[in-house]
C-alpha cells in the first residue's frame, strides 16, 4: 500500500526491509550510527544528514561507524562483499570518491572480468551529490559520468522517492557493484513509496511525462526542473516528453532513441559539467542513432565547466534551471 | 434556486482521481439528454471514459470548455427543463461555483479510505461505498485490483452497499496464495464474507472473480443472493495463456504494454500511467511468485482447469453473464449455449474489461438483475 513519504524516509526504509531480509546486508561509513565506539548516546546520528538514523538500534553491529577515511573503509566495503556480504557503505559526499578511485575503479569494477565472470563484488556505495546546499566546489559535485566511464559498474540516480527506494533495494540485491547518487536537495521530497519491498529493474528510463515536440533526456534532481519547464512551455502550446535516465549504466538507450524518434528533437538537461558528460554522452548516441529523425541541433543545457561557486549567488547562476531549459526549447522549436 | 436546474459534476473515477480534463463535449447545448447519455469525454492522467448524465433534461449551458482541467466535483455542463429561464440558469452557475471548493490534496488517499479485514490469517484490503440492503461484493481478475471497478464501484453503491476487495496476491492484500486454484481463492472470498459478517451478497465476478464467485455460489448456495459473471473464467477451457504468462514475465513498461492492450477493445485507454502502476505492482516482493502459482493452478500449460458449466444450471438465484463480443482473453463463445437460467448479454465489439468500457451499461445490467 502506498502512503507519502520524503526520499530520505524512503532510502531508510529499503536499508532497514534489506536488512531484515538478508543478514549479510551490513551498513557502514562516517557517524552512520553515531557515537558507538565512544561514550555517549548510541544511534544519534545517522550519518551527517540522518539517512540512516534508527537502524543501529534495529541491526547493532551491522551498523558501522568507520574512521573518517574513505580510502580505508570504500577498501574494506569492497573486500567484504567479496567475502559474501553485501556493504552498503556511504561516502559522504561523492566529491571524496578521489581517494578511493583505485578500490573501486580497478578493484571492485574489475573483478568479475578479471576472474573469468567466477568473483562477484555485491558492494553498494550510497553517496551525495549536486549543488544547492551552499556547500563549495569540494561537497557539491555531480560526478555520475566518471562512474559512468567505467565498464564494470553500475550507476544509479533516482529522482524520487518511489525510485530511491526500489532502486536500492535493487542495488541491495544486485551482484555488482553499485554507485548510488542521492542528490541532497531531494532528501525532504515526498512522493507515494509502497511499504511493502520492491524492485527497479536497472536499464529502464522513466517517461515522466508525453509529449510530441521535444525530448527533455534528464536524471536525478534536474527532472523535477524539466517538469518545471514543461509545463511553462505547455502553456506556449509546446510539449515535451520528458525521459528520467534512472540509471546512466547500465542506460536505457531504446527509450531515448524511441522518444527522439516520435519527437524529432532533443534537450539534455544535466547538473553536471558539461566536458564529457551524461549529457554529451546522450547527445553523441542520439547523433549516431537517430539523426535522421531530427529536426534540429540537439541542445545540451548544463552546469558551466567551472568548479561550484560558494557565492550564493554565483551558486544560484551555476545550477540549470528551468528558464534555461525553456530557452533551449524554444531554440530547438526555432521560437526563440 | 430553482429544481429544475441540475448539474453534470465532473466524476472521479478510484481515489486517486484527483482532476480531470474535458477531452470533448459529445452533446450540444439544446440536446435533450437522459439519464446513462453520454455527454462528454473526459481523461485523467490514469484513464479515459465518458461522463453519462444521471439525471434528465435539456443541456443548457456546457459550463467546461473542451481542453480544460478541472477538480473532481467541478461543474461541467447543466440540465434543465425546458421552460427555465436563462438569468435563473445563470444565477445557478454563479452561485455554484461561488460556493464550490475542490477536494484537498490529501482528503482521501489508497490508504485511508481502504480497510483491511484478517482472512484466515491473510489480510485482505478492501473498499466498501455506499450503505444498506443487500451487499454487492466485486471481485476482480487475475492480475487487477479494486480499481478495476472504478467506473461501477460508485455508481452500484448509489443503492445499497458495495465491497470490492483485492484477491491474495494483489493489490495490498497478502501475497500469500496457499494453492492459487479456485477452490482456494472461492474459499477465501467465503472467509471474506464471514469476517465482515456479510450473510449474503450479490457476487459480481470478472473474468478469475467470475469462474470464484461461480464457485462460491455453487459450493455455498445460501451465500449468493445473485451472481453477475463479466468476461468470466469457469465456463470453457480456452483462454489466452500467451496474456497470462506474458503479463507475468513482463518486467518492462515495453515488454507488458501489448499483453495489457489485448484487455482492451480500445487499446488507446492503455496509459503509461496504467502500464507504470501495474508495473509498480509486480514489483513488489511475492507478487510474481504470487501470480505463477496463480497461474499455475488456474491455468496450466494455458487452459482452464476448472470448468464449472455444467453446473451452473443448478444456481437458484439470478444469474447473469455479461461478455465483450471481442473478448481476447477468454472467448465470447463461452457465453452460448449456458442453461436457460443464465441471462446472457453479450456487448458488440466490446473487450475483457467491458465493464470498464462500457460501464454504464454493465451497471445498468446489475441494477436490473438485482433489483
Amino acid at each position: 500500500m502506498a502512503r507519502k513519504i520524503t526520499y530520505q524516509q524512503a532510502v531508510n526504509e529499503a536499508l532497514a526491509q534489506e536488512m531484515a531480509r538478508d543478514e549479510t546486508v551490513i551498513v557502514m561509513g562516517e557517524d552512520v550510527a553515531g557515537g558507538s565506539g565512544a561514550d555517549g548516546e548510541m544511534d544519534a546520528w545517522g550519518g551527517p544528514l540522518g539517512i540512516t538514523k534508527g537502524l543501529y538500534s534495529q541491526f547493532g553491529d551491522r551498523v558501522m561507524d568507520t574512521p573518517i577515511t574513505e580510502s580505508a573503509f570504500i577498501g574494506a566495503a569492497v573486500g567484504a562483499a567479496t567475502a559474501g556480504l553485501r556493504p552498503v557503505a556511504e561516502l559522504m559526499f561523492v566529491d571524496f570518491m578521489g581517494v578511493c578511485f583505485d578500490q573501486m575503479f580497478n578493484q571492485a569494477a574489475k573483478f568479475r572480468y578479471m576472474f573469468g565472470g567466477k568473483a562477484e563484488t555485491p558492494v553498494v556505495v550510497r553517496t551525495m551529490y549536486g549543488a544547492g546546499l551552499r556547500a563549495a566546489a569540494q561537497h557539491s559535485q555531480c560526478l555520475y559520468s566518471i562512474f559512468t566511464h567505467i565498464p564494470g559498474l553500475k550507476v544509479v540516480t533516482p529522482s524520487t522517492p518511489y525510485d530511491a527506494k526500489g532502486l536500492l533495494i535493487q542495488s541491495i540485491r544486485d551482484n555488482d557493484p553499485v554507485i548510488f547518487f542521492e542528490h541532497k536537495t531531494l532528501y525532504t521530497l515526498e512522493g507515494d513509496v509502497p511499504e511493502e519491498a520492491y524492485t527497479i529493474p536497472f536499464g529502464e528510463a522513466n517517461v515522466t511525462r508525453e509529449g510530441s515536440d521535444v525530448t527533455i533526456v534528464t536524471l536525478g534532481r534536474m527532472v523535477h526542473v524539466a517538469h518545471e519547464a514543461a509545463d511553462a512551455l505547455s502553456s506556449d502550446g509546446i510539449s515535451c516528453e520528458v525521459v528520467d535516465l534512472r540509471t546512466t549504466s547500465p542506460m536505457d538507450t531504446d527509450t531515448i532513441i524511441e522518444s527522439v524518434e516520435n519527437t524529432g528533437r532533443l534537450v539534455v538537461l544535466d547538473e553536471s559539467h558539461p566536458r564529457c558528460s551524461i549529457a554529451s554522452d546522450v547527445s553523441a548516441l542520439v547523433s549516431q542513432e537517430a539523426f535522421d529523425s531530427l529536426k534540429a541541433p540537439i541542445r545540451m543545457v548544463t552546469a558551466p565547466h567551472v568548479p561550484v561557486p560558494f557565492a550564493d549567488n554565483l551558486e544560484d547562476l551555476y545550477i540549470p534551471d528551468a528558464a534555461q531549459l525553456q530557452q533551449a526549447v524554444r531554440t530547438v522549436m526555432g521560437k526563440d | 434556486m430553482s429544481e429544475s436546474i441540475r448539474t453534470i459534476c465532473m466524476p472521479k473515477w478510484g481515489l486517486s482521481m484527483k482532476e480531470g480534463t474535458v477531452a470533448a463535449w459529445l452533446m450540444d447545448e439544446g440536446d435533450e439528454i437522459s439519464p446513462g447519455d453520454e455527454v462528454m469525454d473526459v481523461e485523467t492522467e490514469k484513464i479515459s471514459s465518458a461522463v453519462e448524465a444521471s439525471e434528465s433534461g435539456i443541456l443548457r449551458r456546457q459550463v467546461a470548455a473542451e481542453g480544460e482541467t478541472l477538480s473532481v466535483g467541478a461543474l461541467l455542463g447543466v440540465l434543465a427543463d425546458g421552460d427555465a429561464q436563462d438569468g435563473d440558469i445563470d444565477a445557478f452557475i454563479a452561485e455554484f461555483q461561488a460556493n464550490y471548493v475542490p477536494p484537498a490534496e490529501d482528503e482521501e488517499d489508497e490508504s485511508a479510505a481502504t480497510e483491511t479485514v484478517d482472512v484466515g490469517g491473510r489480510n485482505i484490503r478492501y473498499l466498501l461505498r455506499g450503505e444498506g440492503g443487500v451487499p454487492v461484493i466485486l471481485v476482480h481478475g487475475f492480475g487487477g485490483d479494486l480499481n478495476n471497478w472504478l467506473f461501477n464501484h460508485e455508481a452500484l453503491a448509489a443503492k445499497r452497499a458495495v465491497y470490492a476487495l483485492n484477491l491474495p496476491g494483489h493489490g495490498a492484500s497478502a501475497k500469500d496464495v496457499g494453492a492459487g486454484d479456485v477452490a482456494e481463492l472461492a474459499a477465501v472470498l467465503d472467509g471474506f464474507m464471514a469476517a465482515l459478517g456479510i450473510d449474503q451478497a450479490h457476487l459480481v465476478g470478472h473474468s478469475l472473480g467470475g469462474a470464484i464467485s461461480l464457485q462460491l455460489a455453487l459450493e455455498q448456495p445460501a451465500k449468493a443472493a445473485s451472481l453477475t459473471v463479466i468476461g468470466s473464467a469457469g465456463l470453457g477451457s480456452e483462454i489466452d495463456g500467451g496474456f497470462l504468462a506474458g503479463f507475468i514475465a513482463a518486467e518492462r513498461r515495453k515488454d507488458l504494454k501489448p499483453h495489457v492492450e489485448k484487455l482492451f477493445s480500445d487499446p488507446g485507454l492503455v496509459t503509461r500511467q496504467l502500464i507504470n502502476d501495474l508495473l509498480a505492482f509486480k514489483r513488489i516482493d511475492g507478487v510474481r511468485a504470487a501470480l505463477e502459482t496463480i497461474n499455475a493452478a488456474f491455468a496450466p500449460g494455458g487452459s482452464q482447469a476448472v470448468i464449472l458449466r455444467d453446473r451452473i444450471g443448478d444456481i437458484a438465484v439470478p444469474v447473469m453473464a455479461i461478455w465483450g463480443s471481442g473478448d481476447r482473453i477468454v472467448p465470447a463463445s463461452h457465453a452460448e449455449g449456458l442453461p436457460d437460467n443464465v441471462r446472457v448479454e453479450v456487448m458488440a465489439g466490446q473487450g475483457h474489461m467491458v465493464q470498464m468500457e462500457a460501464a454504464s451499461e454493465v451497471n445498468r445490467l446489475i441494477d436490473e438483475l438485482i433489483g
